[in-house]
């Protein structure tokens, strides 16, 4: 790779066959308290990332391209809804299981994580809690073979971090409803063959509704320029007097605990999600600093470069220690929402940080795509701000743990 | 076809491989294993690919301790029916061909995979001792191999080229790439591989004859000497009096 540091620029082809030589990294022999399963779903994922997603993904993110051909492929090795049980298409696992799955995914890229996230823990999630029998029997083991993709869509161009406030609505009209309204940044709905909408009812009462692709009225156009998880596909959905069969209601949740529910599951992973994008960036940092001689020495052996290594890696360490918490607490049944807040913030943030020491000691190398950092690096800024924002995350700790009310 | 695959454990390939103070064993500290890729890729695929053309079953054999469940469960996980371990420390190949032996001739396998070499000790000795405690014959370094009727036409890498054998089961054969493609376990088959039987059993006496005494590593690689272009007479002097090699 080194050839590269003396001013020859990368060509795509040459990025893309680059290899993936990540390593191992657990400081504080973290495995001891993982179960075999675990460290078997981690190996196979991994193992399914070196082999089909860093190959090619510098590639599809250069050209903001989502490698849709990877849904087959997440759905085989079992990414989507893998807590879920099998008889609805899930694997079944337990939620330490389902945090290392997507630790792995966005070591590859968050991307690519944020597709099986949003497929199994907003689209499959709801359907299984929320949705009668005959829907779960019809959607659920297409949505987990991947024969179907799914997108959920809560946020609106005029709520973001205020989703109670949606304008979207519903009016019952006999054996349907006729919802009107559109919903912004929505995760892989260009390509969705269904959403799940909330929408609010006449009785002023948030519902979820599975929204076919085909249905009169309805469209999703891409939302374009995105400099931020480039691999994954973003759009609006537009709904204009779509008439949605009663069927198609989920029968079982009524106001914001719908979608809080599935963000909770959602955001869950993606606090273990983050710490497999710092460990890549720790990871390539790492190598680089032992590789790369400056003043006759390698970098790695300067305090400033230790400095940032070490800092990361003490970090990285913390933030794994609270996924294996919160992940023991939710196998039990006892995570609240506020812990999942404080680690999505948490590790969230560290990640950026580390990504953003790692670009340093990558020097100039560290903006080009001849590394995974500064694609981390712009993934992570989406990260901190989907799902709840950095801010919104620090008012429900403050909310939590004041008993008083800062968002309004 | 009734199978048995031999799975063994080997360090990670990114491994720094050290010597206890004495020199006389392997240095396990800190040392992460996987199961062995010859194993893992080319033996136990090319031993499901043969089940689910033709019915039969898979068993994996481990000898080794406990330790050793988490790589014969990913063997599950990839798909074999059952597996057994041996409950013992392989201390040498030929305690390990014995156990497998004596496990194998009780229970009528029809074919016994395993890989060329397990990439630690590499010594490629255990299938040729099973082949021949078992009295059947022994197809090593095979990188393809179909069933055509009641026979396997092998086709095995030799120095230069490849030799194609015809050979009726039973026997053992050692898997060389080419083989088969590796395949990574999905989650679904993780979980089932948690309720396929493990059966552990315990080890026959075999004293192996030949004894390890000393392991030690190549020599560190000395400096590079630059030697100028136009100089053909100092190349041809260090070749000859320092690296001894002209
Ligand atoms: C790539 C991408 C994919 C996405 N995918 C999905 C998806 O699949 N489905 C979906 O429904 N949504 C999705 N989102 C939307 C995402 O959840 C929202 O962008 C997020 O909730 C923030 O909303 P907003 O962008 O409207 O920002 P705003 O809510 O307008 O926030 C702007 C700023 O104001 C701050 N702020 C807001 N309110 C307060 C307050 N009370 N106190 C202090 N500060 C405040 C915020 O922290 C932020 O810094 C996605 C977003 C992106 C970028």
């Amino acid at each position: 790779m080194h050839k590269n540091a003396n001013g020859s620029t990368a060509t795509a082809s040459e990025v893309s066959s680059r290899e993936d030589r990540f390593q191992h990294h657990d400081y504080y022999l973290l495995d001891d308290l993982l179960e075999s399963d675990h460290l078997l779903a981690r190996e196979s994922v991994r193992a399914w990332v070196k082999r089909e997603v860093s190959p090619i993904i510098e590639d599809y993110a250069n050209r903001a391209e989502c490698p849709t051909h990877l849904f087959r492929g997440l759905a085989e090795i079992g990414a989507f809804g893998p807590s879920l049980p099998a008889e609805y298409g899930g694997g079944g696992m337990d939620e330490i299981a389902y945090g290392v799955i997507m630790q792995e995914l966005e070591r590859g890229d968050s991307g690519i994580r944020s597709m099986a996230s949003v497929q199994g823990s907003l689209v499959m999630y709801p359907i299984f809690a929320f949705g009668s029998e005959a829907q779960k029997k019809k959607y659920l083991p297409k949505l987990g073979s991947g024969e179907l993709i799914g997108c959920f869509g809560l946020t609106e161009p005029d709520h973001g971090s205020n989703p109670s406030g949606m304008a979207t609505h519903i009016v019952d009209d006999g054996d349907a409803y006729i919802l009107n309204g559109s919903k912004m940044w929505i995760t892989n709905s260009p390509l969705a063959d269904l959403a799940v909408v909330w929408a609010r009812a006449e009785d002023g009462k948030v519902r979820g509704l599975i929204v076919e692709k085909d249905m009169k009225g309805f469209s999703a156009p891409e939302i374009k320029g995105k400099w931020s998880l480039r691999a994954s596909i973003t759009g609006e959905l537009v709904f204009e007097d779509v008439r949605v069969p009663k069927a198609n209601l989920l029968p079982e949740v009524k106001g914001m605990r719908g979608p809080l529910s599935c963000l909770n599951k959602a955001r869950y992973g993606i606090a273990w999600g983050a710490v497999g994008a710092a460990l890549d960036c720790y990871d390539s940092a790492l190598r680089y600093a032992q590789e790369r001689t400056q003043f006759g020495k390698p970098i790695a052996q300067f305090q400033l470069q230790q400095k940032k290594l070490a800092e990361m890696i003490t970090e990285i360490t913390k933030a794994q220690l609270l996924v294996w918490r919160l992940g023991s607490l939710a196998n039990a049944g006892k995570a609240t929402p506020a812990q999942i807040s404080m680690a999505k913030r948490n590790n969230v943030h560290m990640a950026l940080q580390v990504a953003r020491e790692a670009r340093q000691i990558h020097g100039g190398m560290g903006i080009t795509n001849e590394y995974p950092v500064m694609r981390h690096l712009m993934n992570l800024e989406t990260v901190l701000t989907y799902e709840g924002t950095h801010d919104i995350h620090l008012l429900i700790t403050g909310l939590d743990i004041t008993g008083l009310n800062a968002f309004v | 076809m009734k199978s048995l695959v031999c799975v063994s454990k080997t360090p990670d390939t990114t491994t720094k491989i050290a010597f206890t103070d004495d020199g006389k064993a392997f240095n396990t500290q800190g040392v992460q294993y996987i199961m062995n890729p010859y194993d893992e890729w080319y033996a136990l695929v090319r031993a499901l690919e043969l089940k689910e053309a033709r019915g039969g079953t898979v068993t994996l054999i481990n000898v080794g301790p406990a330790e050793n469940d988490t790589i014969i469960r990913k063997g599950l996980a990839i798909g074999a029916d059952e597996a057994v371990r041996v409950d013992a420390e392989p201390k040498s190949a030929f305690f390990v061909a014995r156990q497998i032996a004596h496990y194998a001739r009780e229970q009528d396998y029809d074919l016994v995979f395993l890989g060329k070499e397990t990439i630690d000790y590499n010594g490629s000795e255990v299938g040729a001792m099973v082949a021949e405690m078992l009295g059947v014959p022994f197809l090593s370094y095979a990188s393809h191999m179909e069933m055509e009727g009641d026979t396997a036409v092998v086709s095995r890498d030799i120095e230069g080229g490849t030799e194609t054998v015809e050979v009726k089961p039973p026997f053992v054969i050692s898997a060389a790439k080419g083989l088969a493609e590796q395949r990574i376990p999905n989650m679904r088959g993780i979980m089932m591989a948690k309720r396929k039987p493990l059966n552990v059993i315990e080890p026959v006496e075999a004293e192996d004859p030949a004894v390890a005494v000393h392991y030690e590593l190549p020599p560190e690689k000395g400096d590079v000497k630059l030697i100028d272009p136009e100089n053909m007479d100092e190349l041809v002097r260090l070749l000859h009096e320092e690296a001894k090699v002209i």
